[in-house]
């Protein structure tokens, strides 16, 4: 198994005809991704990479029982269509985009609720189950599939550690981009509620970074809830307060969102917590061997 | 963006919050004359992009047009330093004269978004005029919050709770329910991050005024609104991040004398953080993007070498769907092009990750080809040495 996407992903793909909608479609294809439907407003009709395209969601999930949508559109169309998406009832909608105003990300949270769609992003590279199916920018060749969840926050951040546990022979369960923006539409303790069910994930690598408080509330949900044991890293331990690092998210404001307190909250809740990304290949790799389930000192 | 105290009080007065008279000047002579179009008694304030000013000595009140003229002389072209400019201060190009006021109470009123809650808060304190983090730490009982739903905005009986909490007469409390439903309309249409009034204050006369505004707007929002986008002042930003927003660079200066150019937010926060670990300091924050095209790579070199400081250059790249091979010939073409002659350590890893090393290394330019990331900090921090560069 593997969590949010599988080999029953049937794929909608938002902004297709676009120069990053078209490119990663192709390579979403070639991955083995199931790549059902396009939607560009006013090109209904048409076939793009060998996909036949609509005006509307609406009309794509009915035609062809589309169950994931990917968003590549630019920001000032992203919001909308995030929206459109929810109101076709998908149960997942991943947005790539970068660039959605925050005051826009708090209109879709609210009308998220209630409904049966889950978000995943803005400003993410997407969700990989490693051979079964790939819904966005990251390269496909670099994950092997295995029994190890990944969360973050980051782009090729999550790469750098996917690569680290591939050439150690690690393989993945499922990765997830949750995005580098201070409102998202999936948290870390959304991923690692789903990781924990799954039986094929065996442990979990979780990237976060500096801003907000997500961090320190997931390793609250990891100390209350996880028996499966969890490998962290915190980016921006160097960052100075008061500086976005990038990402829209990754600010120290007020004395809040520091690697110093997530780093301690996540240790304090049992996490294996990495100073350095360069050692998160081998944490994973020894908490695998031990075998200790989070749990299992206690 | 952070823009000035003197253009946040347009735009609120624009929504009908009242805000003192006042205009903006930039020599002591235009100071001068605006003191006497108010009536003498004014107040002189240094605009710049940080807080504190008034702790610094850049606000100052002035009895007459030729103390307000004295005053003005000495503010311009001060370097004002405060507890948010750090050591280095602020160069003062422009200050605010406003008419002066009779202040009776000091409150604090601000809108801006609760990422936890993933909300909209307003945010209201009898104790106005000091940091407000200062009360929430010392002080929680004397701070409301009121979130609000972004489907219904701030309703009036929100607006009245947190009146309330303010101890306002029944006249004043009508204007501020006006005020703070106001306030929420401007963070919402000019997309604001935080819509700041601190202190909003009380006069003797019973009247409710914007003593002093800041506006920070999100940097996602500005594509909706070209006015406001005209409102930044380069001056008040480093130079060099300056230099490099002009080439699409996600750059942020820093302080120490390790150069680094890597693609993705995330792994150049990483690199920064194993820098510091093998005991250097990065000089910067530098992001080149997903994709770090050869041009943007040569853009990057010529931006970190602006920085005398820096003294040996960290590339820092996962390639993925950027093939290694094809970056590696854009860092080649870059060096060669920008003539750097400091030590480069390259760390690359991804799709043909051996042959973008061996173009490296027969490029016959000064790179050091790191196998991973602490290989790499290690021949940094060991480059810096032979520099006579050590540890800072």
């Amino acid at each position: 198994m593997s969590i949010l996407v599988d080999e029953r992903t049937r794929l909608l793909v938002q902004g297709i005809t676009g120069r990053e909608g078209s490119f990663h479609t192709e390579q979403a294809i070639a991955y083995g991704t199931k790549v059902v439907a396009g939607v560009v407003p006013g090109q209904g009709g048409r076939t793009h990479l060998g996909v036949p395209v609509f005006d509307t969601v609406e009309q794509a999930v009915r035609d062809t029982e589309a169950n994931a949508s990917v968003i590549y559109v630019p920001a000032r169309f992203a919001t909308d269509a995030i929206l459109e998406a929810i109101d076709a009832a998908l149960p997942l909608i991943i947005c790539i985009t970068e660039g959605i105003p925050v005051t826009d990300m708090v209109l879709i949270k609210r009308s998220l609720e209630g409904k049966p769609s889950r978000l995943i992003g803005p400003n993410c590279p997407g969700v990989i189950s490693p051979g079964k199916c790939k819904i966005g920018i990251m390269p496909g060749h670099i994950h092997l599939p295995g029994h190890v969840g990944v969360i973050s926050r980051s782009g090729t951040l999550t790469y750098e550690l996917v690569w680290q546990l591939t050439q150690l022979g690690i393989g993945q369960s499922t990765c997830v981009g949750i995005g580098g923006d201070p409102i998202i539409g999936t948290s870390f303790i959304d991923g690692l509620r789903l990781f924990e069910a799954d039986p094929e994930t065996h442990a979990i690598a979780m990237i976060g970074e500096i801003g907000g408080t997500a961090e320190e509330q997931a390793a609250a949900f990891v100390q209350a809830h996880l028996t499966k044991p969890v490998v962290g890293y915190i980016a921006g331990q160097t960052a100075p307060p008061g500086r976005r690092m990038g990402h829209a998210g990754a600010i120290i404001s007020g004395g809040q969102g520091t690697a110093a307190t997530k780093m301690a909250a996540m240790q304090a809740a049992g996490i294996q917590v990495c100073r350095s990304p360069a050692d998160l290949g081998r944490a994973v790799a020894a908490v695998i061997d031990s075998g200790a389930a989070k749990g299992g000192e206690r | 963006m952070k823009i000035h105290e003197y253009q946040a009080k347009t735009v609120l007065a624009a929504y009908g919050i009242p805000v003192p008279r006042g205009e903006v000047a930039s020599t002591a002579h235009d100071v001068r004359a605006i003191a006497e179009r108010l009536g003498g008694r004014v107040v002189v304030k240094a605009q710049i992009h940080a807080g504190g000013r008034g702790k610094g000595g850049g606000v100052k009140l002035a009895g007459s047009p030729a103390e307000a003229e004295r005053v003005g002389a000495q503010i311009l072209g001060m370097t004002l330093v405060t507890p948010q400019t750090g050591p280095e201060g602020r160069l003062v190009r422009k200050v605010l004269v406003e008419e002066a006021q009779d202040v009776a109470r000091e409150l604090y009123v601000s809108v801006t978004v609760d990422r936890q809650r993933e909300r909209a808060v307003m945010i209201a304190s009898e104790a106005g005029g000091v940091d407000i983090e200062e009360v929430a730490a010392q002080n929680p009982e004397k701070i409301r919050q009121e979130w609000i739903d972004p489907l219904l905005g701030l309703r009036p009986f929100q607006a009245r709770r947190l009146a309330y909490a303010l101890h306002l007469t029944q006249e004043q409390q009508s204007q501020a329910v006006r005020l703070m439903q106001e306030l929420y309309r401007t963070f919402l249409e000019n997309d604001c991050a935080l819509a700041e009034v601190n202190p909003l204050i009380v006069t003797r006369q019973g009247q409710l005024l914007a003593l002093d505004a800041k506006l920070e707007l999100d940097d996602n929002g500005l594509f909706r609104h070209p006015e406001l986008q005209k409102l930044r002042d380069p001056d008040e930003e480093n130079p060099f991040e300056v230099e490099a927003s002009k080439y699409h660079l996600n750059y942020i200066k820093l302080d120490g004398n390790v150069g680094c150019i890597v693609n993705g937010a995330g792994l150049a926060m990483a690199t920064m953080d194993i820098i510091k670990l093998a005991g250097a300091e990065p000089a910067n924050f530098l992001d080149v993007g997903g994709g770090a095209s050869a041009e943007m790579v040569e853009n990057a070199f010529r931006i970190l070498l602006m920085d005398p400081k820096v003294s040996a250059v960290f590339i820092n790249i996962f390639g993925g769907i950027l093939r290694c091979d094809v970056f590696a010939q854009g860092v080649v073409h870059a060096v060669t092009q920008v003539d750097v002659q400091l030590p480069i350590v390259v760390r690359m890893e991804g799709t043909n990750v051996e042959t973008g090393r061996e173009l490296l290394r027969q490029s016959g330019l000064n790179f050091m080809v790191a196998s991973d990331m602490q290989d790499a900090a290690e021949k940094l921090v060991a480059a810096l040495h032979s520099s006579g560069e050590g540890r800072t």
